[in-house]
């Protein structure tokens, strides 16, 4: 069984509850990010929970998952934990990467996800590996890469999408179309008006949904990953959605205006999807502020878990490379080991 | 060790091409372990471009032995992908000079995942793949780019230089939980050796080999010019008393063994077909001057490609392309 699926009301509520942790964990990481806390780059994925979350929840828990370089909502979808995932943006040693990662590469293979990634286009060949591995190995997975519609125009992905197709592997590859790559528009960027018409090329189906509709991406993907696991191949699922804040913390954003923007928030989709159970009789007023205020607690948690952590010691930048370490290597880490960590890493 | 010494410690070897040595190692690894497999470019059916992989897809089948699309960025990082969920592809990626085209999956997500991921990962995959001139292939299928493999953090890199070498680093290869790169220089698939047929005879990455013992010189030499050196060492041998050592394992590199040599020899000559500039060459000259600087008795000699891409015509290409001639004069001008 999955961990949550919308079939039931008790996914639903698990559905929403994790649209609402992913907006709460990201508004939070940006308010750290703005006051100097979190290094580096962060992207946030407000605006698109239902497409991550509408995905995982037609997924088994053993699935896997290659993200991008705005993972976080994937990784909650996914069902990471928040503290760990809070902690490797503040770079700790007990976050999930023991802070070698940092926001653009969270990771939990075990769990099933395969890292968020720098590289625009870059995780689709790996979710076409892991449909391999799954299809090599007779297991009753499926592999489901996400992509950005900036990254429909890499040649890797092409590659990857063929690849899967021409072996039948047990791939989905969710187009997360949030109508911008940094600041160029989709349209500047694509000669097809869909996304999902590139499916043509390889004969696989490709479909176009309103990706601000967790239940529409849920059946979307849910079809897709039967049609995988029945031995057809991949399909590829275009989700139309899009980002509130800018590409990046600090993106100005001088390719759009705000009313472009107010317009798709009234399509929220953490608001629809909420007003939907309220009228079903599913939920209420109270108990969707309940479910609020626990997850600020939860990320407030998670905040405090990341700030109290212990930053990794520096010696620690010579695990993880192999492994087997080679002597090239082990000779620092045990200089660094010997001092204390108190050498710098460029001297022989 | 010395390379005698290993082939004497093998209990049977038969003589064997480098081709055959590589398609030995296959064999017993796809029997051995079933996780492993083969994916390439006309790998199966028609048993890879230079023949290597002849055979196998008849013996082990489509799921085994697997063709792909010609797609080396597709497949190289479906390698990768695959590597990090459970199974260990060995991936063959035609001639060296199309690794550019993959070279996203390779820096970016091979080499970085285990170390980005903070040890959430595993990459137990294996590339192999041919280099060098010598063919008349010109530019764009003689490169020798097992520098770059060896300059970047987190993959490891192989050349063998002999046949033994050729079988027994292929299957450490394979069984390493590692990224490591096999790099075949194409022309010495049809050199002969020595090869044990144990099925558990492997080379550990990362030593080198003694091929030949000497007092005088250390020729520290890669893939075809290891043989050529060899050559070149028994044709000086009333002269001047020759040490040829098979690299074997760029990353690691063995600095021990290259090291003690140049202690005992107090000369050094560097020979790899790479281009000569920021290279495999300047590595090894580096740790040799680290470790047993003071044991040096006259300037180091580097042998390689003079930075150059391989032309087409064979005047040209002879031109450029090192041998064991090259090695000779460099011996001549330090002795
Ligand atoms: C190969 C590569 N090129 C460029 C970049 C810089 N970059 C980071 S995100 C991004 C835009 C990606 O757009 P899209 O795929 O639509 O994803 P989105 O940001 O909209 O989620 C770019 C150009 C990169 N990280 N990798």
């Amino acid at each position: 069984m999955a961990d949550y699926t919308l079939e039931t009301e008790e996914g639903r509520r698990e559905a929403l509850r994790r649209m609402l942790t992913i907006r709460e964990f990201d508004s939070t990481a940006g308010d750290y990010f703005a006051d100097g806390e979190i290094p580096g780059f962060v992207h946030l994925y407000i605006g698109e929970e239902a497409v991550g979350v509408g995905a995982c929840a037609a997924l088994e828990p053993d699935d896997y998952i290659a993200s991008t370089h705005r993972g976080h909502g994937h990784c909650i979808a996914k069902g990471l934990d928040p503290q760990l995932m809070m902690a490797e943006l503040f770079g700790k040693q007990d976050g999930y990467c023991n802070g070698k990662g940092g926001s653009m590469h969270i990771a939990d293979v075990d769990a099933g996800m395969l890292g968020a990634n720098g590289i625009v286009g870059a995780g689709p060949p790996l979710a076409t590996g892991a449909a391999l591995s799954i299809d090599y190995d007779d297991r009753e997975q499926v592999a489901v890469g996400f992509l950005g519609d900036g990254a429909v125009a890499q040649g890797q992905v092409h590659e990857a999408i063929n690849l899967a197709a021409t072996w039948d592997l047990p791939a989905v590859f969710v187009v997360e179309n949030n109508r911008y790559g940094e600041g160029t528009p989709v349209e500047e960027q694509h000669n097809v008006d869909d996304l999902s018409d590139t499916a043509g090329a390889y004969d696989i189906p490709g479909v176009t949904v309103d990706g601000m509709d967790v239940t529409a991406v849920a059946e979307a993907v849910e079809e897709a990953r039967k049609r995988a696991r029945s031995g057809d191949g991949p399909t590829i699922v275009e989700a139309e959605t899009y980002r509130y804040r800018g590409h990046y913390e600090g993106d100005e954003q001088p390719y759009r205006d705000e009313d472009e923007i107010e317009k798709w928030k009234e399509q929220d989709p953490i608001d629809r999807f909420s007003d939907l159970l309220i009228d079903r009789g599913e939920l209420t007023e109270e108990e969707l502020e309940e479910m609020r205020s626990e997850i600020e607690a939860e990320i407030e948690e998670a905040i405090e878990y990341a700030q109290d952590a212990p930053l990794p010691d520096p010696s620690e930048a010579y695990e993880d490379m192999f492994a087997e370490m080679p002597p090239e290597i082990e000779r620092f880490a045990s200089q660094a080991r010997a001092d204390g960590g108190s050498l710098g890493g460029d001297r022989r | 060790m010395t390379a005698q010494a290993e082939i004497e410690r093998a209990e049977e070897t038969e003589t064997m091409t480098v081709r055959e040595a590589i398609r030995m190692a296959l064999r017993e690894e796809l029997q051995r372990d079933e996780d492993v497999y083969l994916m390439g470019e006309d790998v199966g059916k028609f048993g890879g471009v230079l023949e290597v992989t002849g055979g196998l897809w008849e013996e082990f089948g489509d799921e085994r032995v697997r063709d792909t699309p010609i797609s080396e960025a597709g497949f190289i990082g479906a390698a990768t992908g695959a590597a990090a969920t459970g199974t260990r592809p060995v991936a063959e990626l035609m001639f060296s000079d199309f690794m550019g085209v993959s070279m996203e999956q390779i820096m970016n997500q091979m080499a970085k995942m285990r170390y980005m991921f903070g040890g959430k990962t595993g990459m137990p995959v294996t590339v192999r793949t041919t280099e060098g001139g010598g063919m008349g292939a010109a530019s764009q299928h003689s490169g020798t780019v097992h520098a770059w493999i060896a300059h970047f953090p987190g993959l490891k890199a192989v050349a063998p230089g002999t046949a033994a070498a050729a079988k027994g680093l292929t299957k450490a290869a394979v069984r390493s939980n590692d990224p490591v790169f096999v790099f075949e220089n194409k022309m010495i698939y049809e050199q002969q050796g020595e090869v044990p047929t144990d099925e558990e005879f492997t080379v550990p990455l990362g030593e080198a080999a003694v091929e030949r013992e000497g007092e005088d010189v250390t020729v520290v030499a890669t893939q075809r010019l290891v043989g050529e050196s060899l050559q070149t060492a028994d044709s000086l041998s009333d002269d001047v008393s020759v040490e040829v050592i098979d690299v074997r394992s760029l990353y690691p590199l063995d600095t021990e063994t290259i090291a003690d040599s140049v202690r005992k020899t107090g000369r050094l000559v560097v020979a790899d077909e790479s281009p000569l500039s920021y290279g495999v060459h300047a590595e090894i000259v580096s740790r040799v001057q680290e470790e047993a600087f003071f044991s040096l008795d006259a300037p180091i000699q580097r042998i390689g490609t003079p930075d150059t891409h391989m032309p087409f015509s064979p005047p040209l290409e002879q031109e450029v392309l090192p041998d064991g001639d090259d090695v000779r004069e460099a011996i001549e001008l330090i002795t």
